[in-house]
């Protein structure tokens, strides 16, 4: 019963909307005589979907960051909505120093931004290494709750380096790909530079993450260290390396995720990635805390979500929604949607 | 005679056991005079302030902030439930006051033992009957965000009560656009709810808010209430049952634990504290303002918490006082003025949320287990071999109720 819940639950407001729009339809805009024009078809739904792809992808990112970091010390790293934050603020401010404006060719802005996302993944990842080594490394065998409070501390301190850094207010950056052109249309649904921007990224690194977690002798020793690290350790492992090739890892993706932000809202903000923080730590938990691929799916789930509800009911009962989702989720399935058994949830 | 002698004992034994010899609610660790000369201190303490003085008001919301604290360790820290939407039972509380001592349900006419004058707009009920109200509607909203978490455990808690902090703040940003009856909407949302009554007891009068020395001695009340339930709390069979769940859940349900009465009744009491820390808050604030009801309040909360020591009472007192302290006094008033006694042209606002998040760090790390760490925690730290065999050893309410054999 509990998984035919699940599936109704998370099908409930894409369903309803799909029904809505084909049966009283949707408002595109007022006729000259002043009626409403309504439209009886799915790319409003299309659109919304293809929108929540794309945002979730990002929220995918960061997401794997929390899983990651979850799965092998059981921390929820609270600093990493804001590494991924200082991700954006340093691909952006790189991009600018590179000379990367609108009037740039096609060749110069991807050759840039690889470089960009290259130095930006180092940045982030190293900074969460660091992260790692000052704030969480000195507490492991402290109380269970205490590395949280440096976690908190370290989100702090993030933010108030990204409020020196580009002031009090959201700033806008060059929209250096187009982001809002159209690509090219499914029937009638416009896919967007910036739909394919997040989703071509998000699918080749979760991918690259998969393959280097599953297939490399480092993979299996992050595996290994997240099952048991005191047999880990006997087996000639070294779990602090470990441990912070975990950190780096997640801090990359985050660093890729800022940009692809940054591209895709052209939009920056200091306290961005609280936001950004909370939604991804959702999706995490949301797919099952420690598994790559719940929080893939968990993100674009949420995001979609977010699509639909930023749409039809209003940006301003968007967060109400998404909790209203993982609390579904979390009555109907404890252990996330691909969580295993595990002794922390039964 | 000796049949009577032998029963004499036996209850004169099972009194004893009941009634700690020492006053176990203070920890046992100071005597009865020492502490009424502590009380006996903290009442006469704002004399020694003018009644406007910027230290006075830090204190009475660093006190406010005491009862929030101790009200979270009861979940956190006895339970050991990570909950990270304590600021619903905040909101709670404020709208108490909101809607209950204010002009904001401008249909209605009630007043009671207020100085309201009669016939004015709005429900006016008097201080103690707005914190009995909040009292109870956050022990059911406590219920309620208990109720899907009891199948959870771990940091699957924390996102669930996160979830519905956050709901709750949503919910009352967009109160205003929700109409219950004829133009009454159900909050004033970001517009917020203005200038709620003073707090009256009849025989005192009205609180003023240019004298800071009552609002003190409220708050102190309130707080030493809370402390001794808590102490309380903590010694008695529930409080126990909390800490078996919070060590073993599996081992406690099968030595007859109720696990769904003992969880909810965490979350019930600690959201009745916070509800009248609420309360408190937002009458001394003077606004009812839906932006204040956000995640970041919850983490400055649950910070106050772990930074004492999680399940510690002494702790939670003092992880309140220092976070409170830095954030109300000494970051705004004395470390932002520090560059100018110094001759120096340099701002430290800009700095203050990366101040507190690196005293945050630095005091984590010096001290993991916490500023004031619970005496059980401290002794599994230290690598004490079977440490709850020494405290079973120990004369306390313990033997009382083990020789009754009660499962």
């Amino acid at each position: 019963m509990g998984s035919w819940g699940l599936i109704l639950a998370l099908l409930a407001l894409p369903i309803y909307y799909t029904l809505h729009d084909l049966i009283s339809g949707y408002q595109v805009g007022l006729a000259a005589n002043g009626h409403p024009i309504v439209h009886h078809d799915l790319s409003l739904i299309g659109f919304n979907l293809v929108e929540g792809l794309s945002n979730g992808s990002i929220w995918a990112l960061i997401a794997i960051g929390y899983t990651l970091v979850y799965g092998i010390i059981e921390l929820i790293n609270f600093a990493h909505g804001d590494v991924f934050m200082i991700g954006s603020f340093t691909g952006t401010t790189l991009w600018a120093a590179l000379g990367l404006t609108l009037a740039t060719g096609p060749l110069g802005v991807v050759l840039g931004l690889i470089l960009t996302l290259i130095v930006t993944m180092l940045v982030t990842g190293s900074l969460n290494v660091l992260i790692e080594r000052v704030a969480y490394k000195p507490l492991r065998h402290a109380p269970k709750l205490a590395p949280l409070i440096t976690a908190i501390g370290f989100s702090f301190v993030l933010e108030n380096v990204g409020l020196l850094w580009q002031g009090g207010n959201p700033v806008s950056v060059a929209d250096l790909i187009h982001s809002g052109d159209t690509l090219f249309s499914i029937s009638g649904v416009a896919v967007h530079r910036r739909d394919v921007l997040a989703i071509g990224m998000m699918i080749p690194l979760v991918m690259a993450l998969s393959w280097f977690v599953g297939r490399t002798r480092a993979g299996r020793a992050m595996r290994a260290t997240a099952q048991d690290p005191e047999a880990a350790r006997l087996m000639g492992i070294n779990v602090n390396n470990t441990i912070s090739l975990t950190f780096m890892l997640g801090g990359m993706l985050a660093g890729a995720a800022g940009i692809i932000y940054a591209l895709y809202d052209a939009n920056i903000w200091y306290f961005q990635g609280f936001r950004a923080g909370l939604i991804a730590f959702t999706a995490a938990v949301m797919g099952g805390i420690g598994n790559i691929r719940g929080a893939v799916l968990g993100g674009l789930i949420i995001g979609i979500v977010q699509q639909m509800s930023d749409y039809r009911l209003g940006t301003q009962w968007t967060e109400a929604v998404i909790f209203v989702y993982l609390i579904l989720v979390m009555v109907l399935r404890p252990r996330g949607l691909l969580g295993e058994e595990t002794r922390e949830a039964g | 005679m000796s049949e009577l002698k032998a029963q004499l004992q036996e209850w004169r034994e099972a009194l004893l056991g009941r009634m700690p010899t020492a006053p176990r609610w203070v920890g046992g660790r100071w005597s009865r005079p020492g502490l009424l000369l502590g009380i006996a201190f903290l009442i006469v303490f704002p004399l020694m302030f003018s009644q406007s003085s910027g230290f006075l008001q830090a204190t009475i919301i660093a006190l406010a902030y005491v009862v929030m604290a101790l009200g979270l360790n009861v979940v956190i820290g006895f339970a050991g439930l990570l909950d990270l939407g304590y600021v619903a039972f905040y909101a709670f509380g404020a709208y108490a006051v909101g809607w209950f001592a204010s002009d904001f349900f401008f249909a209605e006419h009630i007043s009671v033992l207020t100085s309201a004058t009669p016939g004015e707009i709005g429900i006016h009920l008097n201080f103690i009957l707005v914190l009995i109200c909040a009292v109870i509607v956050t022990s059911t909203a406590g219920v309620i965000i208990g109720l899907p978490t009891l199948r959870l455990r771990g940091d699957y808690i924390a996102i669930v009560t996160l979830g519905f902090g956050e709901i709750i703040g949503t919910l009352v940003v967009n109160g205003s656009s929700i109409h219950i009856f004829s133009g009454q909407t159900l909050t004033a949302g970001n517009l917020g709810i203005s200038a709620p009554d003073l707090p009256y007891f009849p025989g005192i009068g009205t609180f003023g808010l240019l004298s800071l020395r009552p609002w003190y001695w409220l708050i102190l009340a309130i707080a030493l209430f809370v402390l001794f339930v808590v102490y309380r709390l903590r010694d008695s069979r529930l409080g126990r049952a909390w800490i078996a769940l919070r060590e073993d859940e599996v081992a406690a349900v099968s030595m007859g634990i109720p696990l769904v009465k003992t969880k909810l009744m965490a979350y019930a009491i600690g959201g009745a504290f916070g509800g009248m820390s609420g309360v408190f808050l937002a009458d001394f604030d003077q606004t009812v303002n839906a932006s204040q009801f956000q995640f970041s309040f919850s983490i400055f909360v649950v910070s106050m918490v772990i930074l004492g020591g999680i399940g510690s009472i002494p702790g939670a007192v003092l992880g309140a006082l220092v976070i409170s302290y830095i954030n109300y006094y000494l970051i705004p008033d004395v470390l932002n003025t520090l560059p100018h006694t110094f001759g120096l042209n340099f701002d430290l606002t800009d700095l203050s949320i990366g101040i507190y998040g690196f005293l945050l760090v630095i005091v984590m790390v010096l001290r993991p287990q916490g500023l004031w760490p619970e005496k059980r925690r401290k002794r599994e730290l230290a690598g004490e071999v079977a440490p709850e065999l020494t405290e079973m050893a120990e004369p306390t309410a313990w033997s009382g109720e083990i020789g009754h054999g009660q499962r």
